[in-house]
Parts: structure tokens; sequence; C-alpha cells
């Protein structure tokens, strides 16, 4: 066994170590007392270290022994390691004063470090919360970090971190209700809108009283106990941990007859309403406002009726146009009546079938019509905020301004027809009219400026260990074996070829000398081309995701041996469509090709109809039993003069149509987190990948093109 | 020979079926009128079962094919084989069915060689009928005979596409996991759980589900939530049951698993 050191032999070493700023007033006998009640580890531990302090500075060493127990009674050795190296550090850069400072603050040190320990910040768990909600709730809705935790019904603020707990799982938890608690409140119309002044109804309640602060703490803990007993029904577990979370406050209420007053909003149809009733019974009651639980977050009354405000007057003005589209597009191809839109009559009731799924209905001059998907979206958002859509959004608007965008230049463009060399000329689909315009689109082919190819090895290197992982996954496809029967040799003997040439044998006919199994390799025939969205909106992080997610893909495809093109496409207006070549089905993946990928810069628009139809006919002159064609966008169709909007995706949806009918298998990967309101529409339920998040595009993508093509 | 093999695969205890709308009656007139099914729907969701309760149902074998990227037009129709000296042709499971007049079920049709599709057409129109170009047999099917394949639409892969010329031959039925009423009833009577975890486990599968496309390839199949119910009987804590039997079989993917374990914690 080993001793631990006395204090006298103690006090040797350190006269030896720390000489240079010991006096007889300031002796190392106090020191080596407090050192003698150490384990002998820790002794050892702290004399080498005050050894290789005071090379540097004695005064800092002193400091050192003076606070190291401290030290150990804080933290384990590895932590008083990193107090010691901190401290050392600070000394380096700021002088003596500073770094014996930081020696000396060492609870606080230790303090910091086990909270830090025990945080969780936001990027850590938002990857999880965003699938969370999703699961939840079934809607997309947005997750950012803020300061503090909020609502504004649109978007769930929560703070860059919590770490309210010592423990990391707790915080993580935190995390969790606090966003679905969050969630409860869009979900059960906390602020649901008043329809006569479009302002939230507790925005409005509140502001009448005259100590609003006190007002509102109330209504959130009336309206939390509303949310409680709702979710209690749905996520009993939640609500339990709930309850373990906020075990240490104090949210009760207690006053006579509490019950009764609070039996309304314990129903399963309460709502808002219920709670600003008993915020006013029990404001004029002398009562203790209970503490707010850790998850509730805080209601921002200010900011919540300005995105309210927004929202409506926005989906106001969208449901009131897509209506007027709807009412025409219902009215025929003949146009001759513009003048009367407007004069329909339109009502609109929501039916709750007995599953409690509900079903909406609009009527358009007493003709039922089943709601475009995008419009139903509206409608249910507006919902959300009346619980009824009001009588004034069933009032088509007037001549919209999506008409008015796209009759702006109709001008044919036939004359201008092959005069210029290397121009292509497109239909293009109006869904209004239910025709082709022909000849719409003029497009080039244009090839990219190329850049330095060194970015593409520093790519590589960047990735090295994945793309080692992306070409073993890949081998695994190409080596995908197939038993070739009847083979003139072979690993094995093919039964059936014996069997049938039994007769063969028997006769003394000649025998064919087909009797072997091989197993040999699967002949992919695959041909596909990656079409990339090189629009305005992919700049910065979209565009160097792109550019990763190519280079990677090169090499996936290299090792396959498949037949693949890349082109990038943007452009403005119709007159101006440019298609990029950044690698034709002919080129090899060659330095020109990678100088070309590291070249790639976001440009302008997206039309998509016309470069699909480009590629299309590109992809047919292959001759591949199976044809791909991939899009990797960042957003919906969109082009300057009126190439949105429902226009944009019903022109790329006939498009696509086409392209399928030529036997083209399309598919689409985006990372535009609306996508799942209209990709289904336009590329079909199964056909599209929506990558959450941009820095994850690079190794989805390979991943990606290994199924769809498996 | 015949007579005993088609009666191995008769089905003499009722399947228990929870129809989800008309697709008993639909496949009772296909099988009247002589015209094939296709069951289009994700996996878990009652094809097979289906089949076996419409077999139990019409008193009529039901053979089964699983199909497989090796399966071959011989594997279906038929082979020699050498039997003391001499060579003897032996039935497929297809052509076994159409002698006998029974069902003929090929789950998961496009995973089979593309190849192998096409044996089936003359007997999925009006001809009814398949030729075994070995013995140079031209079998007509009988009227009790039926084909039905299954194929799964939500699968990705570009490379398993049904060809149009297969598909417009068949009537095709359309299955999803059931409503969340029905398919709390099927958890109650397939693993005699109570109505509250099985309305819990209900809602655990439609979280699932809602994360289809944004990270899962699938959702959890209803076959999935028996499973998970059938442990919860057993005596595993609810937790347990789904990590095991729904979260780990869903995803591998780190974020993926705590995203719906969470789910399953929010839920019990």
């Amino acid at each position: 066994m080993r001793r631990q050191l006395r204090a006298v032999q103690i006090e040797e070493k350190l006269d030896e170590l720390l000489g240079a700023v010991l006096s007889p007033s300031r002796t190392a006998s106090g020191l080596a007392r407090k050192l003698s009640g150490l384990e002998k580890e820790q002794q050892e531990f702290a004399l080498h270290w005050a050894g290789v302090i005071s090379r540097s500075n004695s005064e800092m060493a002193y400091q050192f022994v003076d606070h190291v127990c401290d030290g150990f009674r804080l933290m384990d050795m590895d932590d008083v390691t990193k107090w010691i190296i901190e401290a050392m550090d600070v000394y380096d850069r700021q002088g003596l004063y500073p770094g014996s400072a930081s020696l000396r603050e060492v609870e606080t040190y230790a303090a910091k470090l086990s909270q830090k320990r025990h945080s969780v910040p936001f990027e850590d768990v938002v990857g999880i919360l965003n699938k969370y909600v999703k699961g939840v709730s079934g809607r997309d809705l947005d997750i950012q970090s803020d300061a503090q935790a909020w609502t504004d019904t649109e978007t769930i603020y929560l703070p860059t971190s919590f770490k309210w707990f010592d423990s990391e799982q707790l915080n993580f938890q935190l995390y969790k209700a606090t966003g679905t608690f969050l969630l409860a409140q869009t979900r059960y119309g906390t602020f649901r809108v008043d329809p006569n002044t479009g302002v939230p109804f507790v925005c409005a309640a509140i502001a009448q009283y005259r100590d609003p602060t006190r007002a509102l703490r109330i209504f959130e803990s009336v309206e939390h106990m509303r949310l409680l007993s709702l979710m209690q029904a749905e996520l009993p577990g939640l609500v339990r941990q709930m309850g373990e979370l906020s075990a240490s406050a104090d949210s009760s209420l207690e006053i006579d007859g509490l019950s009764e007053l609070l039996e309304p909003i314990r129903r399963p149809d309460s709502d808002v309403m219920d709670s600003i009733r008993i915020l006013n019974e029990l404001y004029h009651r002398n009562i203790n406002v209970p503490e707010s639980a850790c998850y509730q977050g805080i209601v921002d009354l200010e900011k919540i009726r300005h995105v309210t405000r927004k929202r409506v007057d926005r989906e106001k003005e969208k449901f009131r146009s897509d209506l007027a589209m709807l009412a025409e597009s219902l009215a025929g191809p003949d146009e001759n009546n513009e003048g009367e839109q407007g004069k329909v009559n339109v009502t609109f009731a929501v039916d709750e079938d007995d599953a409690g799924e509900s079903e909406m209905m609009l009527m358009l001059d007493g003709q039922p019509v089943v709601l475009p998907e995008d419009m139903a979206q509206t409608a249910n958002s507006i919902i959300q905020d009346f619980g009824e859509i009001p009588q004034e959004y069933l009032v088509p608007a007037g001549d919209g301004q999506y008409r008015k965008d796209l009759q702006a230049d109709e001008e044919p463009p036939e004359e201008k027809k092959n005069k210029t060399e290397g121009m292509f000329y497109y239909d293009e689909w109006d869904f209004r009219r239910r025709h082709y315009r022909k000849n719409w689109c003029e497009l080039r082919e244009l090839d990219i400026h190329p850049s330095n190819e060194q970015v593409v090895e520093a790519i590589l290197n960047k990735y090295s260990h994945l793309v080692r992982d992306i070409r073993k996954s890949f081998e695994a496809l190409r080596g995908d074996n197939k038993m070739l029967r009847r083979q003139t040799n072979g690993d094995d003997i093919d039964i059936d070829a014996i069997v049938e040439s039994y007769p063969d044998i028997h006769e003394g006919n000649e025998v064919t000398d087909r009797l072997f199994i091989k197993s040999g390799r699967l002949e992919r025939n695959l041909a596909v081309v990656f079409m990339v969205d090189l629009s305005g909106s992919t700049k910065g992080w979209i565009n160097d995701a792109e550019r990763e997610s190519l280079v990677l893909l090169s090499e996936a495809l290299q090792t396959l041996g498949d037949r693949y093109a890349i082109y990038g496409f943007s452009g403005m207006t119709r007159k101006r469509c440019e298609l990029y070549r950044i690698k034709t089905f002919e080129e090899s993946y060659d330095s020109t090709v990678k100088a070309r990928i590291a070249g790639i810069k976001p440009q302008d628009y997206t039309r998509m109809g016309v470069i699909i139809r480009h590629l299309t006919r590109k992809l047919i002159e292959v001759d591949a039993r199976t044809r791909v064609l991939i899009t990797i966008s960042d957003g919906k169709p969109d082009d300057y003069d009126g190439y949105r909007g429902e226009y944009g995706i019903e022109d790329t949806r006939q498009a696509l149509m086409e392209a399928k009918h030529a036997g083209i298998h399309p598919y689409c990967i985006t990372i535009d987190s609306q996508a799942h309101d209209y990709l289904p529409h336009m590329y079909g339920h199964v056909n599209y990948t929506v990558v959450s998040d941009v820095r994850g595009l690079p190794l989805k993508v390979s991943d990606i093109y290994r199924k769809l093509t498996t | 020979m015949y007579r005993r093999e088609s009666e191995d695969y008769s089905i003499r205890v009722e399947p228990y079926y929870a129809p989800q709308g008309s697709e008993i009656e639909l496949f009772l007139s296909a099988h009247r009128n002589g015209i094939p099914v296709l069951l289009k729907g994700p996996t878990g969701c009652g094809k097979t079962r289906f089949m076996e309760y419409m077999a139990w149902k019409l008193n009529l074998p039901l053979v089964t094919v699983a199909c497989h990227d090796d399966l071959t037009a011989s594997d279906l129709v038929g082979r020699y084989l050498i039997v003391g000296g001499e060579t003897q042709w032996v039935d497929g499971p297809l052509a076994r069915a159409v002698r006998v007049g029974g069902i003929c079920y090929l789950d998961e049709i496009v995973e089979a060689r593309k190849d192998t599709t096409v044996v089936i057409h003359p007997l999925a129109d009006n001809r009814r009928a398949l030729p075994v170009e070995k013995t140079g047999e031209l079998l007509h099917a009988p009227d009790s005979f039926n084909l039905t394949i299954s194929y799964n639409p939500g699968y990705q892969s570009v490379l398993k596409d049904l060809k149009q010329s297969t598909r417009q031959r068949f009537l095709s039925l359309e299955f999803d996991y059931p409503e969340n009423e029905l398919e709390q009833s099927i958890l109650m009577h397939e693993a005699k759980v109570d109505r509250e975890i099985a309305s819990t486990l209900v809602r655990f599968g439609v979280m699932t589900r809602n994360l289809k496309g944004s990270g899962l390839e699938e959702g959890a199949s209803t076959r999935l939530l028996v499973h998970a119910a059938k442990l919860i009987v057993f005596g595993i804590a609810p937790l347990d049951a789904c990590n095991a039997s729904i979260t780990q079989t869903l995803t591998d993917d780190p974020e993926n698993l705590t995203a719906i374990r969470e789910m399953a914690s929010s839920l019990f």
C-alpha cells in the first residue's frame, strides 16, 4: 500500500518548488497542511503540476497549490487538468494577474463546467425535433432557435440551448416538452383570430385590463391547464413527463370553487374563449398567480398580433384569387364572359364524418367543387385561425394580377424561328387554356465557365472516408450477380440443361455443351441525366452542396459504370432559357468535367418545363433499357414572366408526363421543406425525396441514386 | 396426385379479415367473370390475409408464390426431373393452380425477372390459358381459376416498375393501412389487447406514417402494430415492445430512432 505523504515531506518539496515567492511571512507550511489531507495520487498530481507551473511562474504555482484542494473537492482529475490548462492559457495571453485570478475562481469554473456538460444545444436536437413534430402533428412546422421559447403559430421558436436540469437527458426532454406544448398552442387554437378584426382574441382580451402583465400571466396559467387536459387524451406519456419536469414548480391555483370554475376547460371541446372567460373571473379575485412551468415558453402578444395580421392578409388575398381562378377555369375555355367573374355565388362547408376526418366542400353557384391541394391548405390554415372560412373570403378576387402577368407579351415568336444557330424551340403548356403555346420557349445550350479543378480534389479530401464508403456500396451494386444458365463453362452443373438433354444422351445424339451455370455480372443498361438547379436562390450553401453532391455522385457512377450526363439549368423569361453542359453522355469524367463542376454558379430563374422537354429529347436518343431523369432542386418552378404558382407547376407536370410517356423515369431530389405541397402533384407520390438539411445533400444524393436503381 | 396436393393448399379455418371497403365484392365479381386481380398497397397492410380469406370464402386452394429476382419462368410453370433413368415432368406452382382451378397468388411480382411476368400474360387475358412450352401442352384454366398478383407502388426503384402491358390486364384493388377505428379493432382481435392500448398503438402508427418521405421509407404497417400489441399482451412494457417491434424495425438512422422513440414515450 502506498502511503500518503506527511505535511513535513510536502513542505520540503514545496519549499524547493515555490522558494522564489515564499518569505518568512508566507511559508509553505499552510499549503503543506492542506495537501496532506489529499489522497496519495492527488498529492502526486498536485506536486507534479506545481513543478510544471513553477517553471513558467512561481506565483501561479503558489496560487495553484493554494486552490487545488478546492479543485479536487469540486471536480474529477480530468476536469482539474482542464482547469489548470485553461488558467495557464489565460496567464500566457493576459499575464499574471488574470491568470492567478482564474486559478482562484475554481468554484466558478467548476460550476460553469458542470452546466456546460449537461446543457443541450439547439443544433443537436433540431433534426430530431423536426421529425418528432412532423410525426406528431402531420404538418411541416418550421422550428427555429431564438432567445426564448415561443410560437407565432407559423414557426416554433426554441432557445439556443437548455441547461435547466443537470442532466442531458432531462434537458432534451425539456426541448421535446416545450416544442410539443407550443405545438399544442397552435393546434388547439390559443391564438384563434377574431374574424371581425383580424386580431387574435387573446390579444384584444388582455389589452382591456388595467394590468395587462398580470392578466397575461393568469391567462397563460389557465390556458396551460386547458392545453394539458386536451393533450392528456392524446399524449398521456408526454403529459406525465411534463409533470415530472415541472414537479419543483408550484403551479397550483388555490381558490374556493376552483373546480367548478375550471370545468369548461376540462372538456374535450374547450376553446380559447373558455380560458378568456375564466381569466375574467380570476383577474378580479385576489389570487396568487402560479409560476409558469419550465416548458411553457412565453407568449409575445405583440409579435403574434403582427405575424397573424400579415398572414391573414396574405391568405385572404391568396384564397380569393385562387377562388377567382377556380371560378374562371370552371366557366370553361370560353373567355368572352370575363367581365362576369366575381358574381358567382360561393358557399363553403366543412363536414366532419364519424371518424373525425373533416372534408371541405366548396359550392360554386350550387356546384360542388373539389379544392386543389394548395388551396385546401390555405383553407385549412384559415380555419385554424378563425374556426371557419369568413364570408368575405368567399368573394372571388377581381381581375387577378396573375392574369395580367401572363398576357404582357403574347406575340408569337414565329418570326425569330430558326434564325439563331444552336437555338431550340419548345412548346409550353398553359393549364388554363388546356393547350400548348407553340414554340413558346427559346433554349440555348451553353458551356459552363470552367473553374479550378482543385476544388474537386478539395471536396474529395473533405469527404475522403465517405468516398470510400460510397465506392464500396456501389461496387457491391455492380457485383450484383446473376446466375447465367446454359453456359459452356461455369462453377456448377445446370441440372435443368442436363435433364433437357437427357433424351439426347439416351439416344446417343450429339449433346449440347451448354450444361453449366456461371455467375455473371448483371448488365445494368441504364442511362441517367442529372438536371441541376442553378437558379439565383441556390446561392451560398445550396450551391456548395450541389457541387459536392455532383462530385460524390460522379465518383459513385464512375464505379458503377452507368452512363450519365449532368446539366445545369437556369434562365430568365421564355426568351432566354439556358442549359449548361457540365458533362454530356459522350464525355468522360476528366479534368475538363471536374473544372466545370467546380465552376457551377447560381444564375437567374427556374423555368423547368422547357428544360425537361429538352433533356427528354436527349435521353431518348441514348440506347438504354432504363432511362432516368433526376432533378436536384431547391424550390418550385419560378420565372420572371409569370411562370410561377399553378402555371409553372402545371407546365412542369405536363413536361414530366411527356417524359413518362417517352419511357423516362423522372425523379426529384429537393431541399425545399414545402415540397410536400406540390411535388407529389408534379412527380407522383413516390418519385421524390426531400432532404431536410442542405448539408446532408452530398451524402443523400448518392444514397438515393443507389436505392432508386436497385 | 394433384388432388392430394390441392388439398394441402386449401384453407379450412376462416381467417380473420376486416374489409376496408368493397374489396370482397369486387374480388368475388372479378372471380366470377374470370378477370385477374392486382393488389396494390404497402407492406403489411393485409394483402396476403385478404387472399387467404378469399380462398377460404370461395373454397379454393391457394397457391402463393413469393417472387424473387432469380425466379424464372420454369420455376413457375414446371420442369423435367429425372426419375429412375426417365425424365418426368413436374408442374410448377402456376401450372398446378391452373390444373386444379385454384387461386394463384404471385406476391411482389415486380421482384421477379421481367421475362417471368410475360408467362402470365396469356393467362391474364381472355385466352385464360397457360402454354407449357417444354411439353407442348396448352393448359386451359377452368372457370374457378384466378390469378392474383400484388405489388407495392411505394417502392422507388426505377428498375422495379410494372409494365403497362402487364398491369392493363388486371382489375386493381388498392389497399392501404386501415382507418383508425378499423385498425384498432384489428389489433384488438389479432392480439387481444384492450381498446386503450390498441388506440394508442394506432396513433403511434399514424405518427410514424407521417414521417414517410421525410426520413422513413415506410411508416409502421398494421402487421408491425400487431406484433407490438402481442408483445404487450405477453407482458412486455409498452415502450420496450414498441421499440423492439416498431422503432428499430423501421430505421437504423440515429436521428429517426430518437424521434420515433420520443413519439412512443409521449404516447405511453
